[in-house]
């Protein structure tokens, strides 16, 4: 059995998005800059392409610019509205301490070149509120960037709340989606978007494919130069299979959210509730506004690289904010930016789920992880100090 | 998983000498919670013979294998031949480690210095103690 509880990482594609990429390798693989026919059929797909994503977002098709993902969505998002900024003397950005890296470095980027970068705390469960933004809001604020939800512990933003603070205060607000597109709803016109990323692979469509809303009249500075593709904002010629492929998934997840998330979200709650009952174990992240198929436990006395290891040797696929699994001293950002001390931050556990799950993967896991757990426990001296009272327990 | 050797997923999966050998005659503990990892280390020592090591260890699969490694490395060997056990042999041991994983053996190696040094400062023999590590300022934490 391989059962599949990384779909935060990525997705596996639909039959959907295959099949919509294919026929634009083998019939239709025209350069759609060319002028014959076979690149003017690449160059109509990518229009509809635009236009089906557009339709997904509630924004214009010219507003879409297609690119090689969410990180590359994130940096010309962010640079764009800081050189507009900086035109009119603004060099202030606000943010948050648990964002992605494709955002936070930029902003590290920004912050050697003068800018002055405030991150907000997110608190306990893992949110900001539109207040703590319209607080922080200064006459020199160029840029609001606020993740829509959060990759590691699945807390939902409140984005349209924090989208009406900025459209009042006149500031540009951007916000990361790659996780929440396609699986919560987006309305970039009714929740007050100037800005968007979002990334194919994490609805089940293809790797190195993305897309950056910006609001019409939002000028965007290049971060790839060359051709004039993309209206000449993103040089390049087009990932046409991709850009479909994304089209069709996104389209295809949108059409079915509401159903996906109930039965998600059920899976999802079976989890926490089973994995609660582990001792010293807590959950991350906001318990209800959150992610359908997010599940991030830290247990105490235990690293996470291991709990991987084991449960990978019983066919789990999952993921963890451990230190060990990237390589650094320090375990995940998030983790400590929700006030989690390093000592338990190193014992995560990242679920996420998708639609394809089911409740017989989940009973697996619920069968498994407790004895993983268990076992990790039962070498650890940590774990050992905790029990006899030498050490405190935090969770 | 092809982060790891054969051997690290071995000794990983199956680990040798785990638990705690009651009224040891030396036991050291390395490493801190706050960097990921801690190795405690026990020993059972006769006519300057490590007669039985066992081991427990917080961490990630590679300080879980180091450690058992090590404990295998060094049983039956005399203290001096224990001493002289360096985290590059834990390594060749289990095939390679990745690089940001060396941290792991080194620790390893200094669970068995550390545990050695309990045993000397329990029967007040006299040792050279440069040769041994300070926890607090360790090279596996430096090594990161």
């Amino acid at each position: 059995m391989l059962i599949y509880a990384d779909n935060a990482a990525t997705t596996k594609m639909s039959r959907t998005a295959i099949d919509a990429m294919l026929p634009y390798m083998e019939t239709y693989y025209g350069n759609p800059s060319s002028l014959h026919t076979v690149g003017q059929q690449a160059a109509e797909a990518l229009q509809k392409a635009r236009e089906t994503a557009a339709a997904c977002l509630g924004c214009q098709p010219r507003e879409i610019t297609f690119t090689s993902g969410g990180s590359e969505a994130d940096n010309q998002a962010i640079v764009s509205a800081a050189r507009i900024g900086a035109r009119k003397g603004k060099k202030h950005i606000i943010s948050t301490a648990f964002e992605h890296h494709a955002v936070l470095h930029t902003l590290k980027k920004l912050e050697n070149e003068g800018y002055e970068v405030q991150l907000l705390d997110v608190g306990p469960t893992g949110t900001v509120t539109a207040q703590q933004v319209a607080d922080a809001i200064r006459e020199d604020t160029c840029l609001v960037t606020i993740m829509y939800a959060n990759n590691e512990i699945g807390s939902i933003m409140p984005i349209p709340e924090i989208g009406a603070v900025c459209q009042e205060k006149g500031v540009l607000f951007h916000t990361d989606a790659v996780q929440a597109a396609g699986h919560l709803h987006i309305d970039v016109k009714a929740q007050h978007i100037d800005m968007l990323s979002l990334s194919a692979h994490k609805f089940h469509g293809p790797k190195g494919v993305g897309l950056l809303y910006a609001r019409q009249g939002i000028p965007l500075t290049n971060i790839i130069e060359g051709g004039a593709q993309e209206r000449g904002k993103r040089a390049g010629t087009e990932n046409i299979a991709g850009i479909v492929s994304m089209a069709a998934a996104l389209k295809e997840a949108c059409d079915h959210i509401d159903e996906n998330a109930v039965k998600v979200s059920a899976l999802r709650d079976k989890l926490i509730a089973g994995l609660s009952a582990i001792p010293h174990a807590a959950l991350n992240g906001d318990p209800v506004n959150r992610l359908p198929g997010n599940v991030n436990f830290c247990f105490e006395g235990i690293e996470g690289e291991s709990i991987l290891l084991l449960l990978d040797a019983k066919g789990i696929c999952a993921s963890s904010g451990s230190a060990c699994t990237s390589g650094s001293l320090d375990p995940s950002h998030v983790l400590l930016a929700i006030g989690r001390p390093h000592e338990v931050a190193h014992g995560s556990l990242r679920l996420s789920l998708c639609e394809w799950n089911t409740e017989e993967e989940v009973d697996y896991m619920l069968q498994v992880i407790p004895e993983v757990v268990a076992y990790l426990r039962s070498m650890s001296p940590v774990w050992k100090e905790l029990v006899s009272g030498k050490r405190q327990f935090m969770l | 998983m092809a982060l790891y050797t054969d051997m690290v997923m071995d000794h990983f999966m199956h680990p040798r000498n785990v638990g705690e050998i009651p009224n040891a005659d030396g036991v050291g503990e390395v490493g801190n919670a706050k960097c990921g990892d801690i190795m405690k280390m026990y020993l059972k020592i006769k006519d300057n013979v490590i007669e039985d090591a066992k081991f427990e260890t917080f961490g990630c699969g590679s300080a879980i294998a180091s450690s058992s490694m090590a404990t295998e490395l060094i049983k039956g060997k005399t203290i001096d031949e224990a001493l002289a056990v360096t985290n590059k042999q834990v390594v060749e041991a289990l095939g390679g480690l990745p690089a940001y994983k060396l941290h792991c053996s080194v620790l390893a190696e200094e669970s068995i210095k550390s545990a050695v040094k309990n045993y000397y400062d329990r029967n007040n023999i006299p040792y050279d103690k440069s040769k041994f590590p300070d926890c607090d300022d360790c090279e596996a934490c430096r090594m990161v």
